[in-house]
C-alpha cells in the first residue's frame, strides 16, 4: 500500500513538473492555447508503473533476493544445461564454427562489423588482464591501441615495411609504451593511477595529432596497405575475408593465452596484486615485477589489435582513440564481469554489435547505453558472469576417492 | 641455542615522532618469543621495521642462516620473506575474493618459479611445479584444518578460520622465523586455547622460532620461552614469563602507578 502511495506521489510529481511542456501549446500565430491534458495522464500513468516497478526491484534487492527469479524447477534445469560438459562443448563448438563460416555466408558489410567487434574482443580481454585480473584500473588503453595502429602506419610510411613484420613490433612498441606507462605510476593506485592514465591517454593522442612530419597530424596516415598473402593480389571482398579470419585467429590466441595465464602463479600473483597489495608483497611477491607484468602483458594485445585495425581500414588518424574510447573498452571489462573471458567477450560484441544492428535508434544509443551501465551497477554490479573459481586438482583427494572405489 | 633473528639498536622515526627506539631483540632457534605492551607501543611498528614494509631510521637486522648472517635492513618486503620471514597481520589481509586454496598457493609464489612462458606453454616441468604447489598447499590446510572448505571463497569463512588461514598462507612460503600479529584477537576462550595448539604444533613440526605480539596474557604466559615488553617505543624489560609477571615496570605499565595492588 505504501508502495503504490508512494509511486502516485512520484507521478504526481512528474506531472507537475512535466506540466507546462506536456499540456500547454501555444499557437503565437492565432494566439490560441490548447490543452492536451491526455498526455500529461498518460504519462502519470507511465511514471507510476514504472515507479512501482523500480520500487519493487529494489525492495527484492535490499532483501538479497534476486531481482528476476525464475520458479525453482526452471533454474535447476538451467543450471543443469550449463553444468553439461557434453552441452558446453557442443555449444562452444557451435559458436566456433559460427564464427568461422560467418563470412562466407553474409554480406561485406556484415563482416567488416564483425571484424570491428572481434577487434574490440581483443581490446577488452587484453584490458581485462590489468583491471579485471591485476586490479590497476587503467583509463588510458585507447593509447596503447594508439600505438599499435601507428606503428604500422609510420613504419610502413617512412620505411616501406609490411604488415606481417609490423604485426610483432605493434605488441613490442604497445609494451614498451606499457612499461613506460608503468615505471611511473608503480606507487599508484586507484584513483590516481586512473588519473594518471587518463592524461597518458590524453598525451598519446595529442601527440599523434600535432607530430605533423611524423604521424600525418590530424589528417592521419592514408593508403596503409591490406595485409599480404603470399603476394596474392586480393580483391576487397577477399582482403576482408582475410583480414577477418586474422583477427578470429588472434581472438582465439588471445583467449588462449589469458586463460592459460589466469590458471598459472603468474596469474595467481595478478589476482593476489588486484586483492591486496601489502599482503601480496609480504607473500613474497615482487610488487615493480607483478605490476609491470601487469602492463606489459595487458598492452600487448592492445598492440597487435591497433595493427591489425590499421591494416583493415587502411586509413588512421588520432580520432579513433579518443577517451571514449578507453572508457568504451572499460565498459566491456565492468560488464562482462572483472576477469572473466567469456564474459567481457560477450559484453564487447554486445556494446559493438547491437549500435550498429539498432541503427534505427542510433539517437538514443548513448541515453541506451547509459541506462544500461546505470541499471548493470545498482543490480548486478559484478557483471555478466562473475564469480567463476577455478577447479584445483588434489592429488591427495583424487587418490582418496580411488581408494574409496576400489 | 644459536640466535636465528638478531635485532639491534633498532629505531624508527615518523618526523618528529620516535616510535620506536633502540629496541633489542634476539630470537634463537626453535623458540617462541611473545613482545607485549600496552596498545600504541610500536611493537606493530616493530614487526613492519623487521620485514621490509617500513625502513627503519637506525639499527640493524640479521637473519642467521645455517653459517650465514643476512642483513635485513633496506631489504623489500618480498625480499625478506624470500629468505624467510613470513608474517601475518593485525587486521587480517587475506586476498578476499580467492578461494581459501589460492590464497595458500600465493603463498607459494616464491618458492616456484613459473614464469609467463612456462604458464603459456605449460610444460611438463611447470605442470608438475603447479601440481607440487596445489597438493603442499593442501597439506597445510590440513594442518590448520580447513582442508573441507578449500574450495571456499576468503570472505566467507569465520573470523577464526580467516585467521588460520593468514598462518597457513605465511607457512607455505617455508619461513624460518614466523612472526604472528595478535593471532588471538577477536577470538574467544576456547579458540584462542585451540590456536596454542595449533601454534606449537606448527613449531614442533617445521622447527621454526615464532615470534608472537599479543594482548592475551593467559596465551603469552603459557606459550613463551621468552617475553619482551615494551612501552612509547622502547624496549623495558625482557625475561621469562616468571620474571615478566614480577617485574614491577612491566606491572607499572600495565597497571599505572599507585597502591590499587
Amino acid at each position: 500500500m505504501q508502495r503504490i502511495l508512494k509511486s502516485a506521489l512520484v507521478a504526481l510529481w512528474f506531472m507537475v513538473l512535466t506540466f507546462p511542456l506536456l499540456a500547454i501549446k501555444i499557437n503565437p500565430v492565432s494566439k490560441t492555447v490548447s490543452w492536451h491534458f491526455d498526455r500529461v495522464a498518460m504519462l502519470a500513468v507511465g511514471i507510476f508503473v514504472l515507479a512501482l516497478g523500480w520500487d519493487w526491484c529494489f525492495s527484492r534487492k535490499n532483501r538479497g533476493l534476486p531481482v528476476f527469479s525464475l520458479p525453482q524447477n526452471i533454474t535447476a534445469r538451467m543450471s543443469a544445461i550449463a553444468n553439461n560438459m557434453a552441452l558446453r562443448r557442443a555449444s562452444l563448438f557451435f559458436i566456433v564454427g559460427a564464427l568461422v563460416a560467418m563470412p562466407l555466408t553474409s554480406s561485406l558489410y556484415q563482416t567488416n562489423i564483425m571484424i570491428s567487434a572481434l577487434l574490440y574482443v581483443m581490446l577488452a580481454l587484453g584490458l581485462n588482464i590489468v583491471v579485471g585480473l591485476a586490479g590497476q584500473l587503467v583509463l588510458g588503453y585507447a593509447a596503447f591501441y594508439a600505438v599499435g595502429a601507428y606503428t604500422y602506419g609510420i613504419l610502413f610510411q617512412h620505411f616501406g615495411l609490411g604488415f606481417w613484420a609490423c604485426l610483432p613490433l605493434g605488441g613490442v612498441f604497445a609494451v614498451l609504451f606499457g612499461l613506460g606507462l608503468g615505471f611511473p605510476v608503480l606507487r599508484l593506485r586507484g584513483d590516481y593511477l586512473a588519473i594518471v592514465t587518463l592524461g597518458f591517454g590524453e598525451i598519446v593522442r595529442l601527440s599523434l595529432q600535432n607530430w605533423s612530419d611524423l604521424t600525418g597530424g590530424p589528417a592521419g596516415i592514408a593508403n596503409i596497405p591490406r595485409p599480404g598473402l603470399f603476394g596474392v593480389d586480393l580483391s576487397l571482398e577477399g582482403s576482408t575475408t582475410y583480414i577477418y579470419y586474422l583477427v578470429l585467429a588472434a581472438v582465439f590466441l588471445t583467449v588462449l593465452v589469458i586463460g592459460r595465464l589466469r590458471n598459472s602463479r603468474v596469474g595467481l600473483a595478478l589476482k593476489a596484486l588486484r586483492e591486496d597489495e601489502i599482503a601480496c608483497e609480504a607473500m613474497g611477491i615482487n610488487l615493480m615485477r607483478i605490476k609491470l607484468s601487469a602492463f606489459a602483458l595487458g598492452s600487448c594485445w592492445a598492440g597487435f589489435a591497433g595493427v591489425i585495425f590499421a591494416a583493415k581500414t587502411t586509413f588512421i588518424n588520432p580520432s579513433s582513440f579518443t577517451f571514449m574510447d578507453s572508457c568504451m573498452i572499460l565498459s566491456m571489462v565492468v560488464l562482462g564481469g572483472m576477469g572473466s573471458i567469456s564474459g567481457v567477450a560477450i559484453a564487447a560484441m554486445i556494446l559493438i554489435l547491437a549500435p550498429e544492428y539498432l541503427r534505427a535508434f542510433s539517437e538514443y544509443r548513448m541515453l541506451i547505453f547509459g541506462l544500461i551501465m546505470v541499471l548493470m551497477m545498482i543490480f548486478r554490479p559484478q557483471g555478466l558472469v562473475s564469480g567463476e573459481k577455478l577447479t584445483y586438482r588434489i592429488s591427495a583427494l583424487l587418490a582418496k576417492g580411488k581408494g574409496g572405489a576400489a | 641455542m644459536k640466535p636465528v633473528l638478531e635485532v639491534k639498536g633498532l629505531s624508527k622515526n615518523f618526523g618528529g615522532l620516535r616510535a620506536l627506539n633502540d629496541v633489542d631483540l634476539t630470537i634463537h632457534q626453535g623458540e617462541i618469543v611473545a613482545l607485549i605492551g600496552p596498545n600504541g607501543a610500536g611493537k606493530t611498528t616493530f614487526f613492519n621495521c623487521i620485514t621490509g614494509i617500513y625502513v627503519p631510521t637506525e639499527g640493524s637486522v640479521t637473519l642467521h642462516k645455517g653459517e650465514q648472517a643476512i642483513v635485513l635492513n633496506g631489504k623489500k618486503p618480498h625480499e625478506v620473506t624470500a629468505l624467510g620471514m613470513a608474517r601475518t597481520f593485525q587486521n587480517i589481509r587475506l586476498f578476499p575474493d580467492m578461494t581459501v586454496l589460492e590464497n595458500v598457493m600465493v603463498g607459494r609464489h616464491c618458492r616456484t618459479k613459473a614464469g609467463i612462458i612456462g604458464a603459456l606453454l605449460r610444460d611438463p616441468i611447470t605442470r608438475a611445479e603447479t601440481q607440487d604447489s596445489i597438493d603442499k598447499s593442501y597439506a597445510l590446510l590440513e594442518s590448520v584444518n580447513l582442508h573441507e572448505v578449500y574450495h571456499e571463497t576468503a570472505r566467507n569463512l569465520s573470523y577464526g578460520a580467516q585467521r588460520r588461514l593468514e598462518i597457513a598462507r605465511a607457512m607455505a612460503t617455508e619461513p624460518q622465523v614466523l612472526l604472528l600479529d595478535e593471532p588471538a584477537a577477536g577470538m574467544n576462550p576456547q579458540e584462542t586455547r585451540e590456536l596454542e595448539g595449533l601454534v606449537q604444533q606448527i613449531r614442533e613440526q617445521n622447527e621454526l622460532s615464532i615470534l608472537l605480539i599479543e594482548h592475551d596474557m593467559g596465551m603469552v604466559m603459557s606459550m613463551s620461552d621468552r617475553i619482551y615488553v615494551m612501552e612509547y617505543g622502547s624496549r623495558i624489560a625482557a625475561g621469562t614469563p616468571a620474571e615478566i609477571r614480577s617485574n614491577p615496570q612491566v606491572i607499572k605499565a600495565y597497571l599505572g602507578e599507585g597502591d590499587y595492588a
